[in-house]
C-alpha cells in the first residue's frame, strides 16, 4: 500500500547511491591507471614543469635587474608563485576539446550515449581520480624546485584550507569551460584554432603567464570579468599572496558562481549539440 | 643516389597527401599567428619593465623567436611525425615493413611522414627573422649570412639527431606517448637566450638537449654576436651527434624482435 508513496523517494535515493558508487569506482580505477606507467608519466610531468620554470627564470632575471623587486615582487616571491603554479596546473588538467573532437569524429561517443549516465560524469570522475597520483608524482619536483629557487613562503592555516578547496574549484571551472568548447565539435570537426584562441586568452588573463598585478591596468579589469583568473591566479594567490579572509571567501564564492555558469552553458549547448550527432560506423 | 631518390619520392608523396586538405592550411595559419602573437605580447610585457634582458634587446629577442618558430616548423612538419610513427611501429611490430626494404632503414624511417601545413611556421619564422634583421639595422655581410645559413642547417640536423635518439629509446621502453609533450616543454626554453638560465639548466639545454646550438647560435649569427669558434664547435658537435645517433639507432635495431608480422 504505502509502496506507491515511497517508490519515487526510493528511486531517488537509489539513483544518488548508484551515482556515488559510479564516482567512487571511476576515481579508484583512474588512480590505479595513473600509477601504471610511472616512468612515462614522470617524463610527461617533467615536460610540463618547463613552462613555469621558464617564466620564473625570465621574471626573476628582470626582478634582479631592476634592483631586487618588480612591482613589489622579489625573486623569492616569483619562485613561490610559480612553484604553486605547477600544483595548480596539475589540478587544471581536464578532458581537452581535442578529446571531444576525437570522440565525435571517430564515433566513440555512441557507446557513451547508450549508458544511463551523462558522459560528463565519467570525465569529471576520471580526471578527479587522476589528480591524486599526479600530486604525489609532483611532490619531489616541488621539493627540488624549492631547493633550487628558494621561494619565500608565509602561509596562514586559513590560506591552506582555502587553497585546498580552491584547486578543486579551479578544476571544475576549467572542466566545464573546456567541455563547452569541446561541444563545438558537434558543428565543426576541427577545434584546434578555437582552442588556441582560448589558451591564448587563458595565458594572458588567468595569471598563468605572469602574476596579474604585472599586467597593464586595463588587462586586469578585463580579467575581473572573465572566469580565467579563478582557475590560476586566485588559487595561487590564496596560498602565496596575503589575501584577507573576506577576499579568500569571496574568491571561493566567485568560483562557485563560475562553476554554475559553466554548468548552465554546458547543459544548454549540450541539448542542441547532441541532436546533431551522427555516428559513422560503430 | 637511389637512396636519395627514394627519400625525395617519399617526401613528395607526403606533401601531395597533405595538399588534399586545404582548409587545414587556413586553420594552421591562424594557429601559428596566435602563437606568435602570444610571444610578441610577452616581449611587450617584459620590455615594459626593462630595456634589455641579460644583454639582449627587444629586436634581438625577436630574432630568437623567429629562429625558434622556424625550427618548430621543421620539427613538427618532418621530424616529429616520422619519429612518433617509428615509436608506434616498434611497439606494434610493424617496423618489419621498413626494415625489409633494400634501402637504408634510417633514411626510410625519417621520410615516411610529412605534415605539410605545420611548415607554415617555417615561413612565419623567416618573416620574424627578417623583421628583426631590419630593426637591427640590416647590416649583415656575406660571411655572416653564410654563417647564419650554416648554423641553421646544422641546428636542424642536431634536433633531428636528438629526436632519433629519443625515438630509438622505444626499442627498450614501450610507452613513448610522452615524447612530444616532454620535447615541447624543453623546446620552449629556446624562446629566450640560454644565458638567462641557471648553470645546470644551461648545461642541460646545450649538451643534453641541443636547444642552445639549434636556436641561440643561429640567432647569434643574425645579431652579429657569433664568433667563429662557437660556430665551428657547433658544426663539430653536430657531426659527433649524428655519428652517435646513427650508432645508437643501429644498436637499438639489434633489440628489435618484431611481432608476428
Amino acid at each position: 500500500m504505502s509502496s506507491t508513496a515511497t517508490t519515487p523517494e526510493l528511486a531517488k535515493v537509489g539513483r544518488l547511491r548508484s551515482l556515488t558508487d559510479f564516482y567512487w569506482t571511476t576515481i579508484r580505477l583512474a588512480i590505479a591507471e595513473q600509477f601504471q606507467y610511472r616512468a612515462a608519466t614522470y617524463m610527461y610531468i617533467l615536460g610540463m614543469v618547463a613552462e613555469p620554470v621558464i617564466y620564473l627564470v625570465v621574471w626573476s632575471t628582470i626582478a634582479d635587474q631592476s634592483g631586487g623587486s618588480l612591482n613589489g615582487l622579489s625573486a623569492g616571491d616569483f619562485a613561490a608563485y610559480y612553484i604553486v603554479w605547477t600544483l595548480v596546473r596539475t589540478m587544471n588538467i581536464v578532458f581537452t576539446p581535442y578529446g571531444w573532437e576525437w570522440r565525435i569524429r571517430e564515433g566513440q561517443l555512441s557507446g557513451q550515449l547508450l549508458r544511463p549516465l551523462h558522459p560528463i560524469h565519467y570525465d569529471v570522475a576520471e580526471f578527479a581520480g587522476g589528480k591524486i597520483p599526479w600530486l604525489i608524482y609532483y611532490l619531489p619536483i616541488a621539493i627540488v624546485l624549492t631547493l633550487i629557487f628558494q621561494p619565500t613562503f608565509d602561509v596562514r592555516p586559513a590560506e591552506v584550507a582555502v587553497f585546498a578547496v580552491a584547486i578543486w574549484g579551479a578544476y571544475l571551472i576549467r572542466t566545464f569551460n573546456q567541455t563547452a568548447l569541446g561541444l563545438v565539435c558537434f558543428w565543426t570537426t576541427r577545434v584546434g584554432a578555437l582552442f588556441s584562441l582560448y589558451i591564448m586568452l587563458e595565458l594572458l588573463l588567468s595569471g598563468r603567464l605572469v602574476p596579474l598585478t604585472l599586467m597593464p591596468d586595463w588587462v586586469q579589469t578585463v580579467a575581473w570579468l572573465l572566469p580565467f583568473r579563478w582557475t590560476f591566479y586566485f588559487p595561487i594567490e590564496a596560498l602565496v599572496g596575503d589575501l584577507s579572509d573576506e577576499q579568500l571567501l569571496g574568491g571561493l564564492a566567485m568560483q562557485i558562481f563560475w562553476i554554475l555558469v559553466g554548468i548552465g552553458v554546458f547543459s544548454l549547448v549540450w541539448r542542441y549539440a547532441v541532436r546533431r550527432y551522427t555516428a559513422v560506423g560503430n | 643516389m637511389t637512396t636519395l631518390r627514394v627519400a625525395l619520392l617519399h617526401l613528395r608523396i607526403g606533401v601531395l597527401n597533405d595538399l588534399q586538405y586545404r582548409v587545414n592550411f587556413a586553420l594552421q595559419v591562424l594557429q601559428s599567428i596566435l602563437a606568435v602573437a602570444v610571444g610578441l605580447i610577452v616581449f611587450q610585457l617584459v620590455f615594459s619593465y626593462t630595456n634589455e634582458l641579460n644583454g639582449w634587446t627587444h629586436a634581438e629577442l625577436l630574432a630568437i623567436l623567429g629562429v625558434q618558430t622556424l625550427m618548430a616548423g621543421v620539427i613538427h612538419s618532418v621530424i616529429q611525425p616520422n619519429m612518433m610513427r617509428l615509436t608506434e611501429e616498434v611497439r606494434d611490430g610493424k617496423l618489419d615493413h621498413a626494415l625489409t626494404k633494400p634501402v637504408d632503414a634510417q633514411v626510410l624511417v625519417s621520410v615516411r611522414q610529412v605534415q605539410l601545413w605545420q611548415a607554415v611556421d617555417v615561413v612565419i619564422g623567416a618573416v620574424i627573422i627578417g623583421i628583426a634583421f631590419v630593426r637591427l639595422g640590416g647590416d649583415l655581410g656575406l660571411l655572416d649570412t653564410l654563417a647564419f645559413a650554416v648554423a641553421l642547417a646544422f641546428g636542424a640536423v642536431l634536433l633531428y639527431c636528438f629526436w632519433l635518439v629519443l625515438a630509438t629509446g622505444s626499442f627498450w621502453v614501450v610507452q613513448m606517448w610522452f615524447l612530444p609533450e616532454l620535447f615541447e616543454g624543453i623546446f620552449q626554453t629556446g624562446r629566450w637566450p640560454v644565458g638567462i638560465y641557471p648553470d645546470w639548466l644551461r648545461f642541460g639545454i646545450t649538451f643534453l638537449v641541443p636547444i642552445a646550438f639549434a636556436i641561440t647560435v643561429p640567432a647569434e649569427a643574425v645579431t652579429a654576436r657569433l664568433d667563429w669558434q662557437t660556430l665551428l664547435f657547433a658544426v663539430l658537435f653536430t657531426c659527433a651527434a649524428f655519428a652517435f645517433a646513427r650508432w645508437f639507432w643501429r644498436f637499438g635495431l639489434t633489440r628489435y624482435s618484431g611481432a608476428s608480422a
